[in-house]
């Protein structure tokens, strides 16, 4: 149980420059998701914090007390990886004994036992102790490398895209579990993940990560719904959000690409600059009476709900709808939007405008 | 794969086979040959055409071991009626023939020798071996500055064909008072083999994922005891493959032994030789010190044939 907290860390490798310095604070108990894309400088985030690699430039704090001088042991945090995370020589039950039979541990044969014991019914894998590792699925080895992490009772839980290799209906059954499991523990997660659906689903927090530098931390509903920028706005939600250009004229959007108008609430920041229109595929509403005329250019049927593609003009728009709705391809549609859920964003800094 | 073969795979399948055989019969003749040779009778070893079926002695052995010599004293006939019969044989060959109480049979140095080259090949492959893979793990797993010209210089060391430097590290050797030592032969077959160990080595552990040692670190254990417990036993077949080499290397040399050592150092391979001599050489002799030569190779490769086979595989990898 920690809180974990990132001062001013900038890691370069060479001329890359990984982490450019970056703030971020992880509060005991929480369930914390990085969430960016590759190369972002989510994984040497977690090196940096477990002490693999050393920072170039600012503190690494561990309940409020700098580390930069712990070894990695003495720092006491678990480390999941997304594969290679298994030492392949030993069994099941030799992988979980391993980080307890570290000396700095000191415990007894019968401690060991017991606590294997308890871990392995806790993640359901007791009929696989005395397996080979190498005989596993991807699933139970990603559970046998969680059970070794939870074994050892770490001050912080750091996970490197743990679920990411294994297939979509595991990563799912996965997913909620680990969630169980960081309820039952109240542990301090820190997980990382470029899949957003993840970081929505399982975060009590996320942040988003950009080129080394945190962008937005907050609730998945606030980054979801409150994009600070148009980064964010992209790389959150599945479909991404509609980003169209255009310019404010009172309280209509005008766009850029075929001059069609929609009302937005009025902005006084906005006025005279060139903007994004940011709306989600959700608020997008289609139905006979609407303002503007789009042609279906790719529908998805997701069962619960399609996703349509419309063009208007230059733009490509995704739009939700229910999954009885009647639409073909190449059909001409009207659509609208709900003028309060559309963010304003300006097109030269990727800004949100409401929220500065 | 059992499945329905076409004849063209049959005929290819048989002709590889037959191949096969006919490249091993040409390996093996000459194995055969010397170890034929090491157990015939002195007069059967160099008849033409050869002789293939004869009553099999150790007496070559004998003559191998023991080394003949005239004493004023005479061997008296009590003495050797006394003696166990393993010692008879050593006066007489096995061959209770002529008997001159004037000669008397001793140990030869060839037994000597042979231990000579166990220590020297066993301790220089083992040094070798260790410190090229302390050093390519050093060179895989941190930042050394300059990294690929240290692996060069470390690679041009072997560029020099060895022998060009002998008479030098003859006088150097002399010098420092390191000729006809145990260590001296051990510290340059080392240094021979250093460089080739480090580069096989190096190539061995770049394959084993650093995550492993990561996660040793993570799970409490400083990094020499994640070498120890976790890389170590990776390594175990590049290990094996590379141990295998070195020995072979220092056991077999025979330029620097001949020039290095007189005596008391004196490993097998310049020994073997020696006995040729002036007059009549006799085979018998050298195929045995040769049969025996062979020996320790073939068991040390045996030993290691499951790492040499192993292949790098590494369990719960997945790539």
């Amino acid at each position: 149980m920690a809180n974990l907290e990132l001062k001013g860390v900038s890691k370069n490798f060479g001329a890359n420059k990984a982490l450019r310095s970056l703030d971020l604070r992880i509060e005991n108990g929480e369930f914390f998701v990085l969430l960016g894309q590759t190369g972002a400088g989510k994984t040497t985030t977690l090196r940096v914090l477990a002490g693999l690699e050393k920072p170039n430039e600012g503190q690494v704090l561990i309940d409020g007390e700098d580390v930069a001088n712990w070894t990695v042991a003495e720092r006491d945090v678990a480390l999941v990886l997304q594969q290679y995370s298994l030492y392949p020589r030993l069994t099941v039950r030799g992988n979980l004994e391993f980080p307890l039979r570290s000396k700095i541990r000191g415990l007894n044969e019968a401690e060991i036992a017991d606590r294997v014991e308890r871990v392995a019914k806790t993640l359901q894998i007791t009929a696989l102790l005395d397996r080979k590792v190498e005989r596993l699925s991807g699933g139970e080895m990603q559970r046998v490398s969680i059970g070794r992490a939870i074994v050892r009772e770490p001050r912080v839980f750091l996970m490197d895209e743990p679920l990411s290799a294994l297939d979509a209906k595991l990563r799912e059954t996965l997913r909620v579990e680990l969630k169980k499991l960081h309820n039952n523990l109240g542990a301090t997660f820190l997980y990382v993940t470029h899949d957003q659906v993840e970081a929505m689903s399982m975060g009590d927090k996320i942040g988003v990560l950009n080129k080394g530098r945190l962008v937005q931390v907050g609730t998945p509903s606030e980054v979801y719904n409150r994009p600070c920028n148009t980064f964010v706005a992209r790389s959150v939600g599945t479909p991404p959000m509609n980003l169209i250009k255009g310019t404010l004229d009172g309280s209509s959007a005008v766009m850029d690409a075929n001059g069609f108008c929609l009302p937005v609430q009025a902005n006084g920041t906005a006025a005279g600059k060139d903007l994004f229109f940011g709306v989600r595929p959700e608020n997008l509403v289609i139905e006979s009476g609407a303002p503007v005329e789009a042609k279906v250019f790719d529908i998805e049927d997701h069962g619960v709900i399609k996703i349509l593609t419309i063009e208007v003009g230059a733009n490509k728009l995704h739009a939700t709808v229910s999954a009885q709705m009647k639409v073909s391809l190449d059909e001409t549609v009207r659509f609208g939007w709900k003028a309060d859920k559309v963010l304003l964003f300006d097109q030269a800094t990727g800004r949100n405008l409401a929220a500065s | 794969m059992a499945g329905i073969r076409t004849r063209r795979e049959v005929f290819f399948n048989r002709a590889a086979i037959a191949g096969v055989m006919v490249a091993l019969f040409i390996m093996l003749v000459p194995i055969y040959w010397i170890t034929s040779t090491a157990f015939k009778p002195r007069n059967l070893a160099t008849t033409i055409p050869p002789t293939v079926l004869f009553t099999p002695e150790i007496s070559p052995f004998v003559k191998l071991f023991t080394k003949r010599s005239q004493l004023r004293d005479p061997v008296a006939q009590e003495i050797y009626d006394a003696a166990p019969w393993w010692e008879q044989m050593v006066f007489d060959g096995g061959q209770k023939v002529v008997r001159s109480n004037k000669g008397v049979v001793r140990r030869s140095g060839y037994g000597q020798r042979f231990l000579n080259s166990l220590i020297i090949a066993i301790t220089s492959t083992f040094l070798a071996v260790s410190m090229g893979t302390l050093t390519a793990y050093g060179f895989s797993r941190f930042k050394v500055k300059g990294e690929d010209d240290w692996m060069f210089f470390i690679l041009s060391t072997r560029m020099l064909p060895p022998v060009v430097v002998a008479i030098p590290m003859f006088l150097m050797y002399r010098l420092v008072g390191l000729h006809d030592t145990h260590i001296g032969l051990i510290i340059l077959y080392t240094a021979f083999n250093l460089s080739f160990s480090v580069w096989l080595m190096k190539g061995f552990i770049d394959e084993i994922p650093r995550e492993y040692e990561e996660a040793a670190l993570v799970d409490g254990y400083t990094r020499m005891q994640a070498f120890f417990k976790v890389v170590l036993p990776e390594a175990m077949t590049g290990i094996a493959a590379t141990a295998v080499f070195c020995f072979i290397t220092a056991w077999n040399e025979y330029a620097f032994a001949l020039i290095m050592t007189n005596r008391k150092a004196q490993t097998a391979p310049p020994f073997i030789p020696s006995q040729i001599g002036s007059g009549l050489p006799d085979w018998t002799v050298i195929a045995a010190g040769t049969f025996l030569f062979l020996l320790p190779v073939a068991i040390f490769t045996f030993l290691l044939r499951n790492h040499l086979l192993r292949g790098m595989s590494f369990g719960a990898i997945r790539k």
